[in-house]
């Protein structure tokens, strides 16, 4: 709570104090008498903490102001708008991410040192170095214009998010790998694997039923802010696949010094990203009844 | 090892046969497959950009619009006057590359130096001071995670509009969550040692405990998290270069090249091949060299 109000005031500050806002606003052409009007009539002649206030009571109203360059358009009807298409998108490219890193890290921490190991740390090595613009675009090249299999652009159906939500996850697949594989290992040495393993429990019991769940605690508190993450990053990819989403709008809104919508697309994901993690906690103290008691 | 040699006691023949730390610390290093090649890939690319004017007989903004789209060398019809041939002004690639990678690691070790020395501060003074010290820092460092970066970077640079130092600020005032967390966890677990303890005994100003007895103990793992925040520096230069906010044209940058190559990819893939590979190899080659600093100075924290 204190971290979502402290993000709102950041935001609001360092973006009128960059700039100034009535400027910008009244465009190159604009005459100090313009500059004078606009700066009045948006209110940015009060002192900055009225203006804030100003801003937050309406903001907690569910009232973000009205678009400046979108005219009459409610800044709130752009975030309802948009948002879904993001976390859709997240939720894809985290899935993903999950997907393909829990299975490689439990696979790894299998057989450490081998060459299991070896292309799983390759590949997350690789994944990490590989800038998601150019792989984005890497995919477009393949996927969509050589091979034409998959849409290069837009949001419509679900074959739309495929190449979007890969180029997005695949960043977050590393750690997510890493530290099952981390978790794993130090499971799998643990004394009650061993009691498991020395009752005759099936492998694959004692690898999910047993490792796993313990070992995946740290994940599901490193996937939330990964997710939370996706939702800024998705900025680059949403803009590369032409997906009209939160990303696509923040950057359209700043390159029209449209502050209010910026301002509250900022807000929007901050607390996205506060309910994941709130929301993988509750999902640990459900995986590990150990938490509940503290 | 030679610990238990006193002034008057000669080295036994058995102690002198034993490796000293540093060659096993040597041992370590050369045998680390990711650190050598990460290291040896990096320390070329910074050869390359530092001697960069000697290496290229091309202005990196001089425009040819008589020699547009000139494919490179490995192509048919490259020519060894363009060995990466020439983008949609007839600007030499092979010089915008070299330049860029330039730009590029100026802006990742500047970023690193800002971030670092906040992020240092903060995260030591967290670990060793715990308490309201600790909850204030720990708050901050929240507050600075629910920020989305990109979008905030984005917002700031486009309204105070885009230079080098604007971007590189920008990053450093952004970047310093990663060591403000990792310092704090190695302070606090430096904190407690009997060491630590002993100069406080002894009557050591805080200043001086913090300088000659914390940050030689966390300074390995300090070192590490550089080398990543070089990476993660690079990579948002390229990402807001690329978004049209970071480096400004005609000035080289990698992410700008894939940027202004984007609609020509088509039919002359090039034109985003050549500098996106050469940003994944730099990536690459910081992110093995952090890793294996890690593994050799400190394998136990392996995973």
């Amino acid at each position: 709570m204190l971290v979502t109000i402290t993000v709102s005031v950041v935001t609001f500050t360092l973006l009128r104090l960059s700039g100034d806002p009535a400027a910008a606003l009244a465009g190159e052409a604009a005459t100090t008498e313009d500059i004078e009007y606009v700066r009045r009539h948006y209110g940015f002649d009060k002192p900055l903490p009225l203006q804030y206030w100003d801003w937050a009571t309406r903001a907690l109203q569910g009232d973000f102001g009205i678009s400046v360059y979108l005219k009459e358009k409610p800044v709130s009807d752009i975030i309802i708008e948009r948002a879904p298409v993001t976390m859709k998108l997240g939720f894809f490219a985290i899935s993903f991410a999950i997907l393909l890193g829990i299975p490689l890290g439990v696979l790894a921490a299998m057989r450490p040192n081998t060459l299991v190991d070896r292309v799983a740390l390759t590949i997350a090595v690789f994944g990490q170095a590989m800038p998601s613009f150019f792989f984005g675009l890497t995919l477009i090249f393949i996927l969509a214009v050589t091979y034409r299999i998959l849409p290069s652009s837009g949001s419509t159906t679900l074959a739309h998010f495929i190449m979007p939500s890969i180029a997005l996850g695949y960043y977050a697949m590393p750690a997510i790998m890493r530290l099952t594989r981390a978790g794993m290992m130090e499971v799998l040495a643990s004394d009650y694997i061993r009691t498991a393993r020395a009752k005759g429990l099936r492998t694959y019991v004692v690898l999910f039923k047993h490792a796993l769940r313990n070992a995946i605690i740290p994940v599901v508190s490193l996937s939330a802010a990964q997710l939370g993450f996706m939702l800024g990053g998705s900025v680059v990819i949403e803009s590369i696949f032409t997906i009209n989403g939160l990303g696509r709008a923040a950057l359209q809104s700043i390159f029209r010094s449209d502050f209010e919508v910026m301002q509250a697309i900022v807000l929007t994901i901050s607390v996205f990203y506060i309910g994941f993690n709130l929301l993988a906690d509750l999902l640990n103290a459900f995986l590990d009844p150990r938490i509940r008691v503290h | 090892m030679a610990i238990s040699s006193s002034p008057d006691s000669l080295p036994s023949v058995q102690e002198l046969l034993e490796p000293s730390p540093g060659e096993i610390l040597r041992k370590r290093m050369f045998g680390d497959w990711g650190l050598m090649i990460g290291g040896g890939v990096l320390l070329f690319i910074i050869v390359m950009a530092v001697i960069a004017p000697v290496l290229t007989w091309h202005d990196p903004l001089d425009q040819d619009l008589y020699n547009k789209y000139v494919p490179p060398i490995w192509h048919e019809k490259g020519t060894w006057d363009h060995p990466f041939g020439t983008d949609k002004f007839g600007r030499d690639y092979y010089a915008r590359i070299l330049f860029g990678a330039r730009v590029s690691l100026m802006i990742g070790f500047t970023v690193m130096a800002i971030s670092g020395v906040i992020g240092t501060a903060m995260g030591v003074a967290a670990g060793y001071f715990g308490g309201r010290v600790d909850m204030f820092v720990t708050y901050l460092i929240n507050t600075r995670l629910a920020m989305p970066v990109i979008l905030i970077a984005l917002a700031v640079i486009a309204l105070i509009g885009s230079s080098l130092e604007v971007v590189i600020l920008v990053l450093g005032f952004l970047l310093w969550e990663r060591f403000a967390l990792v310092m704090r966890s190695s302070t606090q677990q430096v904190r407690n040692l009997d060491y630590v303890a002993a100069a406080e005994a002894a009557g050591c100003t805080t200043m001086r405990i913090l300088m000659t007895e914390i940050m030689p103990n966390i300074m390995n793992n300090l070192i590490v998290v550089a080398t990543l925040e070089v990476a993660h520096a690079v990579l948002l230069e390229a990402a807001l270069s690329f978004l049209g906010l970071g480096v400004q044209p005609p000035d080289p940058s990698w992410g700008l090249m894939i940027a202004e190559g984007k609609t020509d990819m088509y039919f002359k893939p090039w034109v985003i091949a050549i500098p996106g590979i050469g940003l994944f190899a730099m990536l690459l080659a910081i992110n093995l060299l952090g890793d294996g600093i890690r593994d050799v100075t400190a394998p136990e924290n392996r995973n």
